[in-house]
């Protein structure tokens, strides 16, 4: 009876959530143009409780999953009793009326984070940001209330839940949401920063200072997010690909393209105070394309390999939204922009030239990424011709997009600011180029299979592994100074270097990784009786039998094959297929063993009813390095993020004409 | 360096690299595009020759074969046609018959449309699009 009371108080809470959201939207905005102090002060309490409003009606959510109180309707759709609990907890945002409650959460916790941590920015700027933020929020907040109530009831109430569906009861996708969201939601930072800055009429370095960490983390998340998603995806969908170039990816990669531009082009803003007007559009285009990414996920317009079943009228709503936030934010940055005064002056070899170079580079693959995307939907509108852009498309035009961007990442943190010197930088590489050459070389020699975009891609990763690692070596002198010397200059570097160091290191991981799976991974499809075995890549891998085990709310028909390399036992491999309980739907659990220089990967299919199972077995060379690439990249985002200067709330606005002092002090800093 | 050579600077850099990409885009992208047909369009348009598309609909009733563990026949229809496939490979987990499918691949000599990929969907309720608009077509669509 208690948990029934929880429901209608999380129903309550979200009401009251939309009205404060409501005033926080208008108030403080007034407050500003109007600069009536009550009235701007009003904007942080209401964050706060704009929060809270939020976190009680989504903690009543979870509540309700976890006790399994089926007469809350989204409970019962995906939910189960006899579900493990973490899955229980998990499934809160397992469907779409969650999922949309986490999204808004992650929204009023980013506002209440403003609130709470941005007590140095001016209060006026502050009031327009949250006011901002509150829009979105009232945008979302209306869409849950009048058209996915998540804590809707039904009468009478069900005895059982209709089961969650069984691809979301893994760990890997348990959590893939709410990172995703992090990282989506945070870019919503950057948008309401951009637009009160367009009202206010000024973007200085200060206010890229305060943006920038917002976006880093944010960029840092969705990283996570999405390397979790292709992990998820190559262990739990049976055939151990890592990225398929499909539109819900797509959805993702997006934004985190425009993200990964928009923090580069902030640190010109900050160091330089240029480029202003197109970060400013950066921003916005970077939170649009979050949107459009819920817009395509929610909406199922688009064919996936990732389809969940969607609901068309909740996606009209979103393209509305998406309408209305992209038109009048794109409206005020065509009013507003031409008053941003533009700063100082470089030569296009330069810092700054490098940066633009980077923000070109990838506005370019993201519209690539983006036509792809959206073809099929342009065509049908304009030919009735229902099509499909598969991968080819992307590899031909993301990749060679992707090899100008790859080999400048190296040199243009060798450049200095305002005006560099290239014969110079490429003198300060040339060991790193000889090196990169070299074991492009000697891997042509020594390996068979090879093709030639093989080999660019093998050079360029050296050559972003080791050239990133020489703006260090530079700063601590390394080999020209005693080594203690050098290793107490390491440790007074500032830590944004550190950081940059780690994410350039770390996509030259990724690149290996991708490099090196593509061209030798090798896989074979059989049948097999027990006692039967199959060779791949130098293993032998024996079928010991199949047998049906038990999970929790599961069956499943698991093969053990033992796995040998030149007669001795090397591992065991136990793929499953799992039928889970009320629900039509089998998942296939791989099994998959890291050896030296790759995954052994296998996959056990149906029975041919004579004793056989199909299997699938495959040898996945350097796989993993794509996520733990991935993952140094999040952690050079952290680091930086821990760097004093770029601590939330760090940096103060100085004197009016910004920039000539802060610039010289920050130039002395690295 | 003005500030107006350094914006014209901006202008012919953001050319050239929309330049290149539009070259990449046009260049891929008429040979990349997997065009979707139902049994019924099949019949009348013709297959596409040497062409990998897409081809969905309801599998057929009774129509599943497993010639080998890992290689199946089975019929795709719109109820108002009907198209053979042959696949070898793992079926992802929701085939079943009488449910939505939608397979890649291209039409051999005898007319089976052989599979490469039957595309795996991650929930037992969903419909591609595509499926949706074929059966409305016919209109056997019995949902919304």
């Amino acid at each position: 009876m208690e948990g029934q009371l929880t429901a209608e108080l999380g129903h309550f809470a979200l009401l009251l959530a939309l009205m404060i959201a409501a005033v926080q939207a208008v108030v403080p905005l007034i407050g500003a143009q109007r600069d009536v102090a009550p009235w701007i002060a009003v904007a942080r309490p209401a964050a706060f409780g704009q929060f809270l409003m939020v976190a009680v009606a989504f903690a009543a959510l979870m509540r309700a999953f976890l006790i399994s109180d089926f007469s809350v309707s989204a409970v019962y759709q995906s939910s189960h009793s006899q579900m493990f609990w973490l899955y229980k907890l998990t499934g809160t945002w397992g469907n779409h009326e969650g999922s949309l409650l986490l999204w808004i959460l992650i929204l009023s916790g980013f506002g209440a984070a403003v609130a709470a941590f941005g007590t140095n920015l001016p209060p006026a700027l502050q009031a327009r940001v949250l006011a901002v933020q509150a829009m979105i929020g009232v945008g979302f907040l209306s869409f849950i209330v009048f058209t996915s109530n998540p804590l809707a009831r039904v009468i009478p109430v069900p005895p059982e839940g209709l089961g969650l569906n069984p691809l979301l009861q893994d760990p890997g996708l348990a959590f893939h949401p709410p990172f995703l969201y992090l990282g989506y939601v945070g870019f919503s930072m950057a948008f309401s920063f951009a637009v009160a800055a367009l009202i206010e009429g000024r973007v200085d370095p200060a206010w890229a200072r305060w943006v920038r960490p917002w976006t880093l983390a944010a960029w840092c998340f969705l990283t996570i997010g999405i390397t979790g998603g292709s992990w998820w995806s190559y262990y739990e969908l049976g055939w151990g690909g890592f990225w398929f170039w499909d539109p819900v990816e797509n959805a993702s990669f997006m934004p985190w393209l425009a993200g990964t531009a928009l923090l580069h082009s902030a640190i010109v803003v900050e160091r330089r105070d240029t480029l202003k007007s197109w970060t400013v559009l950066l921003a916005i285009l970077t939170f649009s394309l979050s949107l459009l990414g819920t817009f395509i996920v929610r909406s199922g317009v688009l064919t996936s390999v990732h389809a969940f079943a969607t609901d068309p009228a909740r996606g009209m709503f979103i393209l509305g939204f998406l309408i209305v936030v992209i038109g009048g934010s794109l409206t005020l940055y065509a009013l507003r922009a031409p008053a941003l005064k533009s700063g100082g002056l470089f030569a296009p070899i330069s810092r700054e030239g490098a940066l633009v170079l980077n923000n070109l580079l990838l506005a370019t693959a993201c519209a690539s990424v983006l036509l792809g995307t959206l073809y099929p939907l342009l065509l049908d509108a304009l030919t009735g011709d229902k099509v499909t852009v598969g991968p080819p498309f992307f590899d031909a035009t993301f990749g060679p997009l992707m090899v100008p961007l790859l080999a400048a990442v190296t040199v243009g943190p060798m450049l200095p600011w305002k005006r560099a010197d290239l014969m110079g930088a490429a003198q300060r590489l040339r060991f790193v180029f000889i090196a990169a050459v070299l074991v492009g070389f000697v891997t042509w020699i020594f390996t068979t299979g090879m093709s030639w975009p093989a080999a660019v891609g093998i050079v360029l990763s050296v050559w972003l592994v080791v050239g990133s690692l020489v703006p260090l070596a530079e700063r601590v002198k390394l080999f020209s100074v005693p080594f203690t010397e050098s290793l107490q200059r390491a440790a007074g570097m500032p830590r944004s270097v550190w950081g940059m160091v780690m994410a350039h290191a770390g996509l030259g991981f990724v690149l290996l990784g991708i490099t090196v799976l593509l061209t030798w991974q090798t896989e074979l499809g059989t049948v097999l009786k027990p006692g039967q075995s199959a060779s791949l890549n130098g293993y032998t891998f024996t079928f010991e039998g199949a047998g049906n085990v038990r999970g929790p709310n599961y069956t499943a028909v698991r093969g053990v094959f033992s796995v040998t390399r030149d007669g001795r036992p090397v591992t065991t491999l136990a793929p499953e297929t799992r039928s889970y309980v009320g629900s039509a739907m089998t998942t296939t659990e791989a099994s998959i063993r890291p050896v030296w220089f790759g995954d052994l990967y296998a996959a056990i299919g149906e029975s041919d009813g004579a004793g056989g199972f199909a299997a699938r077995f495959y040898f996945k060379p350097f796989v993993q390095w794509i996520w733990l690439g991935a993952m140094v990249m999040v952690a050079g985002g952290f680091v930086s993020l821990s760097d004093r200067r770029h601590r939330v709330g760090a940096p103060a606005r100085r004197g009016a004409p910004a920039g000539g002092k802060i610039r010289t002090e920050a130039s002395a800093a690295e | 360096m003005t500030r107006k050579r350094q914006r014209m600077i901006y202008v012919v850099a953001g050319m050239v690299a929309l330049g290149f990409a539009t070259g990449l885009v046009l260049f891929s992208l008429g040979d990349n595009l997997v065009f979707f047909y139902s049994p019924t369009d099949v019949l009348q348009k013709g297959a596409p020759a040497n062409r990998t598309f897409r081809i969905g609909g309801l599998v057929e009733m009774g129509s599943v074969e497993h010639v080998a563990a890992d290689q199946v026949r089975f019929v795709v229809t719109d109820t108002a046609n009907t198209m053979k496939v042959s696949y070898q490979g793992v079926l992802p987990s929701l085939f079943r018959e009488g449910q939505g499918v939608v397979a890649e691949g291209r039409v051999d000599a005898a007319g089976v449309f052989v599979a490469q990929q039957v595309l795996a969907k991650h929930d037992e309720t969903y419909m591609p699009p595509e499926v949706v608009d074929a059966l409305k077509k016919s209109g056997e669509w019995r949902g919304n």
